[in-house]
C-alpha cells in the first residue's frame, strides 16, 4: 500500500498513576493525495486523539504514522492544523497571525515582498483581507475560523488537519465556511482530514467518512465511500437519493449499532 | 459554484454574522468634542472634587488635633511655614547635603531603577523557566516561597558584608525584595498559557527563543505586569528603609537625618514626596501594562 498518509496499526493509551486508559486500538487508515476524509464518532471516542497523533502533537503508544513514507513523530508545518477554537494569538492582528506562520515556514525561501503577497493571497482565499488589521477579539467567530484556515493554508501543508473546525459556530456561518472549504479543496486540491460530529457535514464534504466505534479502545467501525460528483451543492443534494442513503448509513452506524450509552 | 452560492461566499462580512458584531466595528462613535462643554466640565468635577474635599477635611482635622501649643507633632500650618523651601522648590541645590527633596527622590529612584531593572529581567527569565519546567517548579518553588517572606531590611547586613559599600547594598536589597513577586507571577502566567498556543507553536516549530518572545511573553504579560506592579511598590518601600540605614543622598536618609536634628516638619514633607512618588510609580507600571497587554486580555 503506498498511500500518501498512512496510519499503521496505531494504538494509544494514556497512563495516569497506575491506571492505563486505552483510547485507540489498532487503527489502520490510508489516505491518498488530494483526498478529503472525515472522521466521525461520538464525543470521547478518541477522534481528536487520532488527529493529534497525525499532527504529531501526541505520541503513539504503538504502531506508526507515515506521511510520504516518512515517520511522523513531532508536529510540523507540513501537517498544518485548524483548531476547534481558532487558536489565533489575541495580541496579533489577523495579518500578523498569518505572518507568524508564513515568516516561520518561508523565511529562507521567499523574499519579504513575496511573503507579504502570499499572506494577502491566503487572506483573500478566505475573504478576510478587509479585516487584516483587526485583532481576533474584534471579529466574529466565523471570521476567526476563516483566519485560522488561512494561517494553516499559508503554510502550504502536505496535509491539512481540521479539528471540528466549525463546531463552535452557528448553523448559517457553518454552512458558509463549509462552502469555502469545499471551494478551496476544489481549487488547491489539498489533502484534508477533518474531525466532525456532524453527519451532514461529513457526507457533504468528504470523499470518505471514517466512522469510529465508542471508546475506550475505539476502533474504526466502518468506512463509507461517498461517490457524489463535485462540485457539490447543498441545496441540490438535500433531495438527492444517494446523498440521503449515505446520510442514513452514517446515522444508522452512530445511533443503531454504536449508540452512545454513557453520559457524555 | 452557482452564481448565488458564489455571491454568498463573497460577502461573508455582511451576511455571515446575524449577531451584528461586525456592524459595531463599522459604526463610528460619537466624537467626544460633540458633547457640550458644560457636561464635560461636570464629569471632570465629579472625579476631582471628592478627593479635594476629603483632603481639605483631613487637613482641618489634623490642624485641629495638633494646632495647640506644645503638641508633639507639627500642624499643617506649622509644616507649611517651617518647611516652606522644601515644599515650594523641590530642586534647589545649596551644597552637598542642602538640596531639594526632588533631587533626593531622583537619587532614590535611580537606585530603584537599577535594582528593580535587574529584578524584572531576572524575575521574568527565572519565572519563565520555573513556569515551563515541572521539575524546576517542584525544586525551586518551596525555596522561593520561603525566601520571599524575608523582610527587605533583613537582607541588608548580609549584603553590606558582601559588597562592602552602601550603594550596591541598597540596590541589592531592592532587587531581592522585588524579584519574588515578578518571578512568581511570571511562573503562574507561563503555567497558564493555553494549550492551544503551545500547539500553534509546536506546529510552527518555533524555537525556544521565538517561543519566548512570540508566545510566552505576550501570553503571560498580564501576569507579568501584575508582578511588576507589586514589585515596584515593594522596592519603593525597601529603598526608603534601606537608605535610612545606609546613609548618603536619598529620601530615606533625609528622613533619618531630619529625625536626628528634630526637624519634624521636614519629615512630614518627605512623607508626602514618598507617597506621591510611590503612587506615580504604581500608575506608571499600571498604564504601561495596559498599553502592552491591550490585545492579550480578550480572545
Amino acid at each position: 500500500m503506498s498511500n500518501y498518509l498512512k496510519v499503521d496499526h496505531v494504538s494509544k493509551s494514556f497512563t495516569r498513576g497506575n491506571v492505563v486508559t486505552e483510547v485507540l486500538k489498532d487503527i489502520s487508515l490510508g489516505i491518498d493525495k488530494g483526498e478529503f476524509v472525515s472522521i466521525i464518532g461520538h464525543s470521547g471516542c478518541g477522534k481528536s486523539t487520532l488527529l493529534n497523533l497525525i499532527a504529531g502533537l501526541t505520541q503513539v503508544s504503538d504502531g506508526g504514522v507515515l506521511l510520504e513514507n516518512r515517520e511522523v513523530d513531532e508536529p510540523g508545518p507540513e501537517r498544518a492544523m485548524v483548531f476547534q477554537n481558532h487558536s489565533l494569538l489575541p495580541w496579533l492582528t489577523v495579518y500578523e497571525n498569518v505572518k507568524l506562520a508564513v515568516d516561520k515556514v518561508f523565511r529562507s525561501s521567499r523574499s519579504r515582498a513575496e511573503r507579504h503577497d502570499w499572506i494577502m493571497q491566503n487572506l483573500a482565499l478566505v475573504q478576510m483581507q478587509h479585516a487584516k488589521d483587526k485583532r481576533p477579539a474584534e471579529i466574529s467567530g466565523g471570521m476567526k475560523q476563516r483566519v485560522g484556515l488561512a494561517r494553516a493554508l499559508a503554510m502550504e501543508p502536505k496535509i491539512l488537519l481540521l479539528d471540528e473546525p466549525f463546531g463552535a459556530l452557528d448553523a448559517l456561518t457553518r454552512a458558509h465556511l463549509q462552502d469555502s472549504v469545499m471551494d478551496i479543496h476544489a481549487r488547491l486540491g489539498n489533502t484534508m482530514v477533518m474531525i466532525t460530529h456532524d453527519v451532514d457535514e461529513a457526507v457533504l464534504l468528504s470523499d470518505r467518512v471514517v466512522m469510529m466505534t465508542n471508546g475506550p479502545a475505539a476502533k474504526i467501525g466502518e468506512i463509507l465511500e461517498v461517490n457524489l460528483a463535485r462540485p457539490r451543492r447543498r441545496l441540490e443534494l438535500v433531495a438527492d437519493r444517494s446523498y440521503v442513503q449515505y446520510r442514513e448509513s452514517v446515522l444508522k452506524f452512530l445511533y443503531e449499532r454504536h449508540r452512545f450509552v454513557e453520559a457524555a | 459554484m452557482t452564481a448565488t452560492a458564489r455571491k454568498i461566499a463573497m460577502l461573508p462580512q455582511t451576511v455571515e454574522d446575524p449577531r451584528g458584531e461586525s456592524v459595531v466595528a463599522f459604526t463610528p462613535r460619537a466624537k467626544p468634542s460633540a458633547r457640550p462643554l458644560l457636561q464635560r466640565l461636570s464629569s471632570i468635577g465629579e472625579k476631582v472634587l471628592p478627593p479635594l474635599i476629603m483632603t481639605a477635611v483631613l487637613l482641618i482635622i489634623w490642624q485641629l488635633a495638633f494646632g495647640a501649643a506644645g503638641s508633639t507633632l507639627p500642624s499643617p500650618l506649622q509644616v507649611w511655614t517651617e518647611a516652606n523651601d522644601l515644599i515650594v522648590n523641590p530642586f534647589f541645590d545649596f551644597g552637598s547635603q542642602d538640596i531639594g527633596l526632588g533631587w533626593r527622590v531622583l537619587t532614590s529612584l535611580q537606585r530603584v531603577a537599577i535594582g528593580f531593572g535587574f529584578a524584572a529581567i531576572v524575575g521574568i527569565l527565572m519565572g519563565a523557566l520555573v513556569g515551563q519546567s515541572v521539575w524546576a517548579m517542584r525544586g525551586l518553588d518551596p525555596i522561593f516561597q520561603v525566601l520571599r517572606t524575608i523582610p527587605p531590611l533583613a537582607w541588608l547586613p548580609i549584603s553590606l558584608a558582601a559588597f562592602r559599600d552602601s550603594n550596591p547594598s541598597a540596590i541589592f536589597v531592592i532587587f531581592i525584595t522585588s524579584v519574588w513577586p515578578v518571578l512568581i507571577n511570571t511562573a503562574a502566567g507561563v503555567r497558564n498559557i493555553p494549550q492551544d498556543y503551545r500547539n500553534v507553536a509546536a506546529v510552527l516549530r518555533l524555537n525556544p527563543i521565538e517561543y519566548f518572545f512570540r508566545i510566552m511573553v505576550p501570553a503571560a504579560a498580564p501576569y507579568i505586569f501584575t508582578g511588576l506592579r507589586i514589585g515596584i511598590g515593594l522596592s519603593w518601600l525597601a529603598i526608603v528603609a534601606a537608605e535610612m540605614l545606609t546613609g548618603g543622598v536619598g529620601i530615606g536618609f533625609f528622613i533619618w537625618d531630619a529625625w536626628n536634628s528634630s526637624r519634624l516638619s521636614d519629615i512630614i514633607v518627605a512623607l508626602f514626596y514618598i507617597g506621591f512618588t510611590g503612587f506615580a510609580l504604581d500608575r506608571l507600571v499600571a498604564v504601561l501594562g495596559q498599553f502592552v497587554t491591550r490585545g492579550t486580555a480578550a480572545s
